[in-house]
């Protein structure tokens, strides 16, 4: 008992001397908060997100989070790791009341209904949503989607891709039948397939002889599934990986192997020094400058609004040298111009083929319902017209030369 | 004897059971680990954060009750709502545990519950009316949860399987039936947009309350239930041993299956508040993990529903609040896991303290004392 009430006595000083460093630690911030004050307009920007840093994609948009930010001199906060359910309106909300923003953002398809729900109830603040489609439907004033034309950056990482193809076959490594690509996606939708055919279109336009397997995960971060399907794909014959998903599963199945890799959402040459070509990502940064110029301007944030090469929103990482075929930097800058200034087309119709026929009118799925209704002409002028009706893509033709092996999820 | 194996080799310290230590001494003990812990969070957060101790507090109060003294309640609502779920999850737990049926399956059960209720929205939803419509989402729910609790009843009734296994097994089937119907329904995007009907009314405009009335009102009739009635008697006495329950005339098998059918029917339910109280819509991230957490929150609320409420409080204030100091400080969210992690392993370290002494070589005193 003795021994008991001396623990106990024990527990109580700490939890005072505690208390003291506590009120010690207090005293010296007034000054550097006061400091931090003086610099920030009144506006705040809140951005919600599906993960954290560990995860490429979401990286991707917290870099720009916080250089937007800091450029255009407002405070912001962030709230990490909200799933796509209600959490992600519970968390809006709580950017709204408690941090007492102005403008939030969300950067996952899936926390697109749940945003709405919000930006129905608070009029007065603008929400912005990345990869969305509803924006141009829903009829809510304060609500946006955004996107980028990824595609051209995929076209250009596949420019790359068939350049080191061609070196391929020229050092005899390869024959023009062997040159075939693996992509590792993850789901069976108009994004990932948008995105899987322009890295091809663009490997076809230097390199016309090659085909292309495509696998699925299922998922957009899964680090094991990325890397087995990886390993499948090279397994089955392909000699060169690109991928749309989220973790650093394929890169790292590609390193071991020793087989090149166009990457996506920024650079992986840390962990892959000797396969890594090039990568092509969407900069958030334009946008995010834009939606907070627009608020501050008192303007309207665009519906949908589509980030291009122009505005700086479709970027691609430095060329490793070390793995990329020579010349890659001067031909992806002169394709470059040319998708620019208009005179090539990503999807224009005379370069691919449907069931060997040429593709003269489609309707896609631009108008979101349950059941994935197809309500819009979209090939004008022999051009499949991505990302013209709205940002988000909705390119989901299965094109010749493009074999899934399974079309998962 | 005694004295000789004491000579050969005597181990450094033993581990001695007791059972002497009077209530309010355990709870003294317990409300001082739960105050150190609470410290250390503070403290720990104060040193990676840059933060003074005092801002690391107010940013985890205000980020899990919100701005209460501007009479904004929408986060305390939703605290309690974290609370509510955690909670269910436990106490559906706690029955089975309290057999000794170790249900590792609260996971899978709620998600087959959630899984009922939202087929039911989504195909019975234009047709039915409401009250029609929340009756057929609770009883499908409820079935549904029960069914897949009773699979590794039975086979442990009849077969005397491993449940730890089985239930833990069971949730990879329903989180994978779960990914289908998600294929299914939400097509190549991998998303169930929201479904407008059979959403549990908002009370003064507080979408929550539902589910938290609702878990409320299982928490005290869980009390009574495993206190008062001959059902909870019987499950305490097929815990204690399966041969003394045979001996005084239990049907053991019975038991078994009847407490994991109540112990899945309450995970069930728990989907259904889930979807139709909060997300209206599914995903194989619905409960997000908690029915593992409920096992520990079962455990350190020592099967007693009221208890269970202060713990489950504790740990979402904690999950919230730390997040909340990551978020602020642009930390990663492993952080918040971590701390997390470090004061329910003081909390299970201290239940460990009660329940057992260490007694070292050569201390005759501590004996004594």
């Amino acid at each position: 008992m003795k021994k008991f009430a001396k623990v106990l006595a024990l527990c109580l000083a700490l939890v005072m001397v505690l208390g003291c460093f506590a009120a010690c630690g207090k005293d010296k911030d007034p000054g550097t908060d006061a400091d931090k004050n003086a610099q920030v307009t009144n506006l705040k920007v809140g951005f919600i997100f599906l993960h954290d840093e560990q995860s490429t994609y979401d990286k991707n948009f917290m870099d720009a989070a916080k250089k937007a930010c800091e450029e255009m001199g407002v405070e912001y906060a962030q709230k990490t790791q909200i799933p796509e359910s209600k959490d992600c309106y519970d968390a809006a909300v709580e950017l709204v009341e408690v941090d007492g923003c102005d403008i939030i953002f969300a950067d996952s398809f899936g926390h697109e209904s749940f945003l709405i729900d919000a930006a129905k109830k608070y009029p007065d603040v603008q929400f912005c949503h990345a990869t969305g489609t509803q924006a141009h439907t829903a009829g809510v004033a304060n609500f946006h989607n955004a996107f980028a034309s990824i595609y051209e950056g995929r076209y250009l990482a596949g420019v790359a891709a068939g350049m080191k193809l061609n070196e391929m076959i020229e050092a005899g490594d390869i024959t023009a039948e062997e040159a075939k690509m693996g992509y590792v996606g993850a789901f069976t939708f108009a994004e990932v397939i948008s995105g899987y055919t322009s890295f091809y279109l663009g490997a076809k336009s230097v390199c016309p002889s090659v085909t292309m397997d495509v696998k699925f995960t299922g998922s957009w971060y899964d680090e094991q599934k990325e890397k087995e399907a990886a390993q499948a794909l090279i397994a089955g014959g392909c000699v060169l990986i690109s991928q749309h998903a989220d973790s650093m599963g394929a890169p790292t199945a590609c390193e071991t192997a020793g087989v090149p890799n166009v990457s996506y959402n920024g650079s992986t040459i840390e962990a892959c020094p000797n396969t890594f070509i090039v990568s092509s990502r969407i900069d958030w940064t334009p946008y995010f400058k834009y939606m907070i110029q627009c608020v501050m301007d008192g303007k309207a944030i665009d519906t949908d609004w589509t980030g291009t090469i122009e505005t700086g929103s479709v970027v691609l990482t430095d060329v490793n040298e070390k793995a990329a075929a020579k010349g890659t930097v001067e031909k992806l800058e002169a394709v470059k111009a040319d998708l620019l200034s208009g005179k090539i087309n990503v999807f224009d119709t005379a370069n691919f083929t449907v069931d060997g026929k040429k593709l003269d009118n489609y309707k896609a799925d631009v108008d979101t319902d349950d059941k994935f209704t197809p309500d819009t002409e979209v090939v004008e002028d022999g051009v499949f017209a991505e990302s013209a009706k709205r940002s988000a893509p909705y390119f989901d033709v299965r094109i010749d030369g493009i074999n899934l092996l399974d079309e998962a999820y | 004897m005694a004295n000789t194996a004491e000579k050969h080799h005597d181990p450094l310290f033993r581990i001695v059971k007791r059972d002497d230590m009077p209530q309010w001494k355990a709870w003294i003990i317990r409300g001082i680990t739960i105050l150190v812990g609470f410290l250390l969070v503070g403290i720990l957060s104060m040193l990676i954060t840059e933060k003074s101790l005092l801002e690391s507090y107010e940013v985890m109060f205000t980020g899990v009750f919100g701005r209460l003294l501007e009479g904004k309640t929408t986060m305390l609502w939703k605290y309690l709502q974290e609370i509510a779920i955690l909670l269910a999850l436990a106490l559906a737990l706690t029955p089975a545990f309290k057999m000794k049926f170790w249900n590792c399956g609260a996971e899978g059960q709620a998600l087959m519950g959630g899984l009922a209720s939202i087929y039911c929205m989504i195909n019975f939803g234009e047709r039915l009316s409401t009250p029609a419509l929340f009756a057929i989402i609770i009883v499908t729910s409820i079935v549904a949860g029960a069914i897949w609790g009773l699979i590794p009843a039975v086979f442990k009734a009849l077969f005397n399987t491993n449940e730890t296994l089985f239930t833990l097994m069971m949730n990879y089937i329903a989180t994978q039936i779960i990914a289908y119907y998600v294929y299914i329904e939400g097509g190549g995007s991998n998303v169930i947009n929201p479904v407008s009907y059979g959403n549990f009314p908002s009370v003064g405009g507080n979408d929550y309350f539902v589910n938290i009335v609702t878990v409320a009102a299982i928490t005290v009739i869980m009390f009574i239930y495993l206190k008062y009635s001959k059902q909870g008697y019987e499950i305490s006495v097929v815990g204690e041993s399966q041969n003394t329950a045979r001996y005084v005339g239990i049907n053991v098998k019975k038991v078994i299956i009847r407490t994991m059918a109540i112990s899945g029917a309450l995970c069930g339910v728990t989907g259904m508040l889930l979807v139709a109280g909060k997300d209206h819509s599914i995903n194989t991230n619905l409960v997000g993990g908690q029915g593992f957490t409920a096992i520990l929150m079962s455990w350190l609320g020592q099967f007693n529903p009221f208890i269970m409420v202060i713990m489950t409080a504790i740990v979402i204030f904690l999950k919230i609040g730390v997040s909340k100091v990551a978020d602020a400080s642009h930390l990663n969210s492993s952080f918040s896991e971590i701390i997390v992690g470090i004061v329910i392993l003081m909390l299970v370290g201290c239940e460990f303290f009660i329940h057992y002494s260490i007694k070292f070589r050569h201390s005759k005193k501590e004996v004594k004392a």
